[in-house]
């Protein structure tokens, strides 16, 4: 940028053009997270006395650390429901007419035409003692007493496995749409079943797809305050609602900033192991 | 399976294949192909040819009609029982998969063990002439590598069968030239019977034993190289492969092996009948390819005048429009010192000999 203009790269431009958004991601995330950092280094609620306090005590708490192994474990789950559910979908629409196609994203991103908290309802509705689900089974005799489905882990991980499905869905779809069709066709002249073509060619040539779609569907899934709340109930505690109730209802700010940071660690973590198998898996594709 | 013997022969019997639409893709199509023969499907796009493959190759299962391979009718075979070699327009090589595990994959397929196929695979490579690429990716290697790598997977499942679709597309002429020469020799040292899908007849015409041309489904002759060229047996055939001219006449007189035609250009020649008997006063397409028609000095032939002359290189080809006002091209042979033929010179043309004026009857 700060070459002569003789010798100019007409091919790039000038970083001016992003700093309106760098100015609003300075203001409004850049300086509430350092302040959210300052905050949680402060051992007592008025923010008088610095130290590691906060930290400590999470780190040393069983429940909190209970609380966070929790919350990373229904994002693998819901991830795992995503991937299995999801991957079939996107590696049927590549291979139906254009007006299936259209029905099937159509479908996929139907949930995303609906707000959260109506979609979540609506789960209440069906997992509910009284629901859809225990009154068809109530019906047809299959069972006599209602099954408990809403407020489990079960409930929480169905519920936000449809939520989160277009984030794992739309990855997959485009890329199986990269693979070039006659490589199917070549494994399978070459001899190989359908299963071999699938875990041989298919699943690593879509491995960017998964990867990204397994990166999204899990951010989104443990930070899914509201399905996690409404559906896990007050039985099932998980990060974003902890974090609420320090900050909230017990007024424990900087407990609460430290909540905040150990958890946007332990995400960040789990990010970069998928980014990083991403970065492995990049020699694929392509060409 | 694995010891699938080389050069078996193919017969496709009457096969037709419908598209869901109704549409007919191939109709009645009869090949009756030996062991260890090259042959070239010729076509232009949209003829069926690629169906006919992936119908043989197993991929779409014709509406009716038997493919037979050897003694075995393959129908009901799915394509990886089916111990078919195909190599695809775009190669369609595995991207993550070296070189070396491309072209072990159909035998990993086949359960051979690890050592025995890198061996395998090895060996195969050094029969294409890239026996140092084996650690390499797909798209670290030039196209026509990547062709021969095509070949050596397809070649290492040994198979009765070897699909080549539209192989030489993709490479540029010197290339094109090189992997054509290629390919016939590794077919000579395997004897397996091969099936080329093309568009370009002098690619079908210089590589392959007999060739099929196939025009909307149908196949419109099935003979060797020089039965296609000199002896056509329809129009299309004789448009589609090599030029020609096509000039429309009136039958005075004819009998099996010859017929007296007047041409709209004037003058009287002697044609071969070729597309079967032709009937007196019958209209009728004579086609005379360029290097067949020559000036004579007499009064026979049919007049013209000279238009523009095109020197190319060994030969000479001379744009001439005749009495009907259709043009004509006239390739002469650069022999010495060819006389130059100036624009608007009145000229006499006739064909070498009669049966090198092919004769079909008219389609309105």
């Amino acid at each position: 940028m700060g070459a002569a203009p003789a010798s100019r790269d007409v091919t790039s431009y000038g970083m001016g053009l992003a700093a309106p958004l760098a100015l609003f991601f300075l203001l409004f995330f850049v300086a509430p997270l350092l302040q959210l950092l300052w905050l949680s280094l402060h051992n007592d609620t008025a923010g008088l006395h610095w130290g590691l306090g906060q930290y400590l005590h999470f780190l040393t708490d069983p429940f909190s650390l209970g609380v966070l192994g929790s919350t990373l474990l229904l994002g693998a789950e819901v991830t795992a429901v995503c991937l299995v559910l999801g991957f079939p979908i996107a590696w049927l629409y590549q291979r139906v007419g254009p007006r299936l196609q259209t029905i099937i994203i159509l479908i996929v991103l139907l949930p995303l035409l609906t707000s959260v908290v109506v979609r979540t309802f609506a789960w209440i509705v069906i997992l509910g003692r009284q629901g859809i689900i225990n009154a068809t089974l109530q019906s047809l005799g299959i069972i006599e007493t209602p099954l408990k489905l809403l407020y489990t882990q079960f409930g929480v991980v169905l519920a936000l496995a449809q939520v989160q499905m277009p984030l794992m869905t739309l990855p997959l779809i485009t890329a199986l749409g990269r693979i070039d069709p006659n490589l199917d066709d070549a494994s399978c002249s070459l001899g190989a079943g359908s299963w071999r073509t699938f875990f041989r060619i298919v699943l690593p040539l879509s491995l960017p797809g998964v990867i990204a779609g397994c990166t999204l569907t899990y951010a989104a899934a443990i930070t899914a305050f509201i399905t996690q709340s409404l559906i896990g109930g007050g039985q099932m505690l998980f990060m974003p609602m902890y974090l609420y109730q320090q900050a909230s209802t017990l007024q424990n700010w900087p407990f609460a900033s430290a909540i905040s940071i150990i958890f946007l660690l332990a995400v960040l973590a789990v990010v970069s192991v998928f980014t990083t198998l991403g970065r492995m898996s990049r020699g694929y594709g392509g060409a | 399976m694995a010891d699938a013997p080389s050069g078996r022969s193919l017969v496709v019997d009457a096969v037709t294949h419908r598209y869901p639409s109704g549409a007919l893709a191939v109709e009645n199509i009869n090949l009756d192909i030996k062991g260890g023969e090259i042959i070239a499907l010729l076509g232009p796009s949209g003829c069926g040819k690629t169906t006919l493959l992936r119908i043989i190759a197993g991929f779409i299962a014709q509406t009716q009609g038997r493919v037979i391979i050897g003694d075995d009718i393959v129908d009901a075979l799915p394509p990886n029982k089916r111990a078919v070699g195909i190599v695809f327009q775009n190669y369609a090589l595995f991207p993550h998969l070296s070189i070396s595990e491309n072209v072990a994959y159909g035998l990993a397929a086949r359960g051979v063990d690890k050592a025995a196929r890198q061996r395998e695979a090895q060996r195969l490579l050094e029969l294409v002439q890239l026996p140092a690429m084996a650690a390499r990716l797909p798209r670290q290697l030039s196209g026509g590598q990547q062709q021969r790598v095509a070949l050596a997977r397809a070649l290492a499942i040994k198979p009765s069968i070897l699909l080549l679709d539209e192989p030489f597309a993709a490479l540029d002429k010197n290339l094109r030239l090189d992997m054509q020469i290629e390919v016939k020799r590794l077919q000579r040292v395997s004897g397996i019977t091969t099936l080329i899908v093309t568009h370009d007849q002098e690619e079908a015409l210089s590589m392959a034993d007999r060739v099929a041309v196939l025009s909307h489904g149908k196949l419109e002759q099935f003979g060797s190289p020089s039965d296609v060229y000199d002896r056509p047996q329809t129009l299309f055939v004789n448009t589609f492969v090599g030029s020609t001219n096509r000039m429309p006449g009136v039958v005075v007189s004819a009998d099996r092996t010859a017929a007296k035609v007047r041409l709209d250009a004037g003058a009287e020649i002697i044609a071969r009948p070729a597309g079967g008997a032709l009937s007196e006063g019958g209209r009728v397409t004579v086609c005379i390819r360029p290097e067949h028609l020559q000036f004579v000095g007499d009064e026979t032939g049919f007049a013209g005048v000279v238009g523009m002359s095109l020197p190319l290189g060994a030969t000479v080809v001379h744009e001439v429009t005749t009495a009907d006002g259709s043009g004509v091209k006239v390739s002469q042979a650069r022999i010495g010192e060819t006389r130059a033929l100036e624009n608007g010179a009145a000229v006499r043309l006739a064909p070498l000999a009669p049966s090198l004026a092919n004769a079909f009857p008219a389609t309105l």
